[in-house]
């Protein structure tokens, strides 16, 4: 990390300030002062970094990512992460809780904070689990990984499958305020399943996950969020049947919220049979690229209708963030039998271009893709400091070229998961520069080269 | 006819398969019976070549036809023994391959449990594969040896009507044979419990077939009647309530078969459960093709074997 801009702060002049948090999106300048937004003018001889043309957010936040970090260090670590992270013009990563030891001990999340505050880029918010060892059995110590800092609780990756216990989480989390988050997916509806159910598992010969798998989760634990009042929060939906459960509960008022990724706004399931856009209605030969294990992911992507449908709640309102589900496998792990290849989709590093290539093509509003990366995340975490440029605040915050034109190339990936189905993609909009309490957490060598101030 | 494609490298399933190019192998397939019904029955051909079969599934059937196969080619052929061989000291696929290749292997001939498997050693390595069966996804050289085997005694596939009965979605037989028969103009009714049924999405992306639970219909003037393996552990999983019940409601048995077409051959890709699936005296009765097709298998095999085997390639397929 570089020094902050010491002492005479910095002036970024000239760009299109996107903060939906505060309803604002215009033309303006912006000082920033002791690592905060600083609420008075510039005073003469501050630097000056000129921004004309480019965005400005409030640093991104992603409720779902998995650091890997203790355990699985060889498919990523809170450093390298974190540095993806920043990559992706992240400011705070919430990591989720299936690590090796998982995340269900006070030890577990104080390794985690320290490890962060040593070698992170920027914040990391760790995620507890709702079971011991998230073995679905009985539950973790809650009150004390809230008092160690957790922000909420899940067994993410391994559903609850038991409803009592589900039910008895939900109640006991409510002493703490802090949602509980689930995978929903019926795990005997999805066993083996390693791709959607439909055509195209029905096409390759593999095991599918109906999307039924994710809806009865869904209304089972929006039945249990009414029954205990517990906040929920749906992690990664998936599935077009899903939303009409959450917009339900959100209609009858309940503390529902929900999440969905870049890849399953963008991505369908043809990708696993190495066919991009929208699936013919009548597909020949398999293409060399069938079977491509970096499409592998869990909940799997879908048809073009649940993600139309995805998109649309989005637009509406109902699905409250975007998170990457950044799930980081080496090599080893993803090239082998589709069966035997982790699930997962290294995400960080290429969900601003791929959300805002769907601003691109119409598909979202920039507004509704920043707000679910900002403002919308911070108020399900309680964070009012986060995901606002508010004066006083930390100065934690993105610069966009939402124009430039770049190729994904795993290879340059700061994270040590290179398993993307998008690697030779183009995507349109790329994150410049990423400052997190007023420090450069990642500057792009395009700004760099213009001669930055900021370096 | 269309010349068969020079390019072609690996045989992986039918769907890129030309209704010229599968004739090309059926006529090729032909020749080779000759030579298998010679007092030699072997020609060099392939001498000097080297194939490997390697079975990460246990099968005889298939792996005995590829290696006799390859013998009456003059082939060496060689078995990795998977069971006792570096995959169980956990060595990946993709570097058993590559060792199998430093070793000299020219062709590899792969079972695999798992769908795709040999989509993945065809995408990095350069050497010929020939899928013998790949999970629930295809069985080509199967399916070729049915077709073979139709044509033989029926003298052609276009617009055969082809009954294929039992465990449809579990079936790689009935996948790589859906292509072929397509290609070949043949009208296939599919038919089994529903729950062995591949549901009505997901033939979106397969061959246009008729799809049904009633076997009568099914059997109404079809040409060839194939019904499939059972496999027992499809009880156990709760997709049938029983055994008894399938074969009560889907044993081709001769009261049934006698609702085909007076001439209906009756197929089977084996192993069979007799009893189960197929009574006994269809099995062995004078309808029956089930003893050529395994003979057919080992032509069949020999002729692909010898169009994609020892050609000399470059079009490595990009990793």
């Amino acid at each position: 990390m570089s020094a902050p801009p010491e002492g005479r702060g910095l002036l970024i002049r000239g760009g299109r300030l996107c903060d939906p948090a505060r309803g604002r999106d215009e033309v303006a300048d912006l000082y920033l002062s002791d690592g905060k937004i600083a609420l008075e003018s510039a005073p003469a001889g501050t630097p000056v970094l000129e921004v004309g043309g480019l965005l400005i957010s409030p640093g991104f936040i992603d409720l779902h990512v998995h650091l890997r970090e203790p355990g699985f260090e060889d498919k990523e670590t809170i450093a390298t992460g974190t540095q993806a992270a920043a990559r992706g013009g992240f400011t705070t990563v919430c990591c989720m809780p299936n690590t090796e030891p998982p995340t269900d001990s006070r030890a577990a999340v104080e390794f985690i904070l320290r490890r962060a505050a040593t070698h992170g880029a920027i914040r990391v918010l760790p995620i507890g689990c709702i079971t011991k060892g998230r073995r679905g059995h009985e539950l973790a110590e809650m009150g004390e990984l809230a008092a160690a800092g957790v922000v909420g609780f899940s067994d993410d990756g391994s559903p609850v499958a038991d409803s009592r216990l589900m039910r008895q989480a939900m109640e006991y989390s409510r002493a703490f305020g802090l949602p509980v988050i689930d995978h929903c997916q019926d795990p005997a509806l999805s066993q083996g399943g390693v791709v959607n159910e439909g055509a195209v598992s029905s096409r390759l010969g593999l095991v599918g996950m109906p999307a039924a798998a994710e809806e009865v989760m869904v209304a089972r634990d929006i039945a249990l969020a009414e029954l205990t009042g517990a906040c929920l929060h749906l992690a990664h939906l998936s599935a077009a049947s899903s939303v009409e459960h959450l917009r339900r509960a959100k209609a009858l008022g309940l503390p529902v919220t929900a999440e969905v990724t870049p890849h399953h706004l963008a991505l369908t399931e043809g990708r696993v049979m190495g066919v991009l856009g929208p699936l013919p209605h009548k597909l020949g030969p398999l293409p060399a690229s069938a079977y491509d294990t970096n499409a592998k992911v869990n909940p799997p992507l879908r048809t073009e209708r649940d993600r139309q449908a995805l998109l649309a709640a989005l637009r509406a309102g109902l699905i409250d963030a975007i998170a990457t589900d950044h799930a980081p496998h080496t090599l080893v792990d993803k090239e082998c039998e589709f069966d035997d290849a982790a699930f997962g989709i290294s995400g960080l590093e290429t969900a601003a271009g791929v959300l805002l290539t769907l601003v691109d093509k119409g598909e979202l509003e920039l507004t509704t893709v920043i707000a679910a990366l900002t403002a919308g995340p911070a108020r399900l975490l309680g964070r009012p400091d986060l995901g606002a440029l508010r004066a006083g605040a930390a100065a934690d915050l993105v610069l966009i070229d939402p124009r430039a034109e770049w190729a994904v190339e795993p290879a340059q990936f700061a994270s040590k998961g290179h398993n993307t189905p998008l690697a030779g993609a183009r995507l349109r909009g790329k994150v410049l520069a990423t400052i997190y309490g007023g420090h450069i957490a990642y500057l792009d060598p395009a700004l760099e080269m213009k001669g930055a101030p900021l370096a | 006819m269309t010349a068969p494609s020079l390019t072609r490298r690996h045989v992986l399933d039918l769907d890129d398969f030309s209704a010229g190019e599968i004739l090309h192998i059926l006529d090729t397939a032909d020749a080779m019976k000759e030579v298998l019904a010679r007092e030699v029955p072997r020609v060099p051909a392939l001498r000097g070549r080297t194939v490997v079969t390697a079975f990460y599934e246990a099968s005889t059937r298939t792996r005995v036809s590829f290696e006799l196969a390859a013998r009456a080619l003059s082939a060496d052929c060689v078995n990795l023994n998977v069971a006792l061989s570096s995959t169980t000291k956990g060595e990946s696929l993709l570097n058993t391959v590559r060792t199998l290749r430093a070793l000299g292997a020219d062709v590899i001939v792969m079972r695999h449990s798992q769908a795709g498997a040999p989509y993945l050693v065809a995408r990095y390595l350069n050497i010929c594969m020939i899928n013998a069966g790949d999970g629930a996804h295809a069985h080509p050289t199967q399916a070729l040896l049915d077709l073979y085997t139709m044509r033989e005694r029926l003298g052609r596939v276009e617009r055969l009507k082809v009954a294929i009965i039992g465990d449809i979605r579990h079936s790689r037989v009935a996948r790589s044979n859906l292509w072929g028969l397509a290609a070949l103009g043949a009208q296939v009714a599919l038919c089994g419990p529903a729950t062995l049924l591949p549901r009505g999405p997901e033939l979106e992306l397969l061959p246009t077939v008729a799809l049904t639970t009633h076997l009568e219909e099914a059997l109404e003037g079809a040409e060839v009647v194939m019904p499939l393996r059972l496999q027992l552990e499809r009880q156990q999983s709760g997709l049938l309530p029983s055994l008894r019940e399938y074969r009560e409601l889907y044993q081709i048995d001769g009261a049934r078969l006698a609702r085909a077409h007076p001439r209906a051959l009756v197929l089977h890709p084996g192993p069979m459960n007799e009893g189960v699936e197929i009574s006994t005296e269809v099995a062995h009765g004078a309808q029956s093709a089930i003893e050529s097709q395994v003979t057919n298998g080992v032509a069949v095999r020999m002729a692909l074997l010898y169009l994609y085997g020892h050609g000399e390639v470059s079009d490595v397929r990009a990793p």
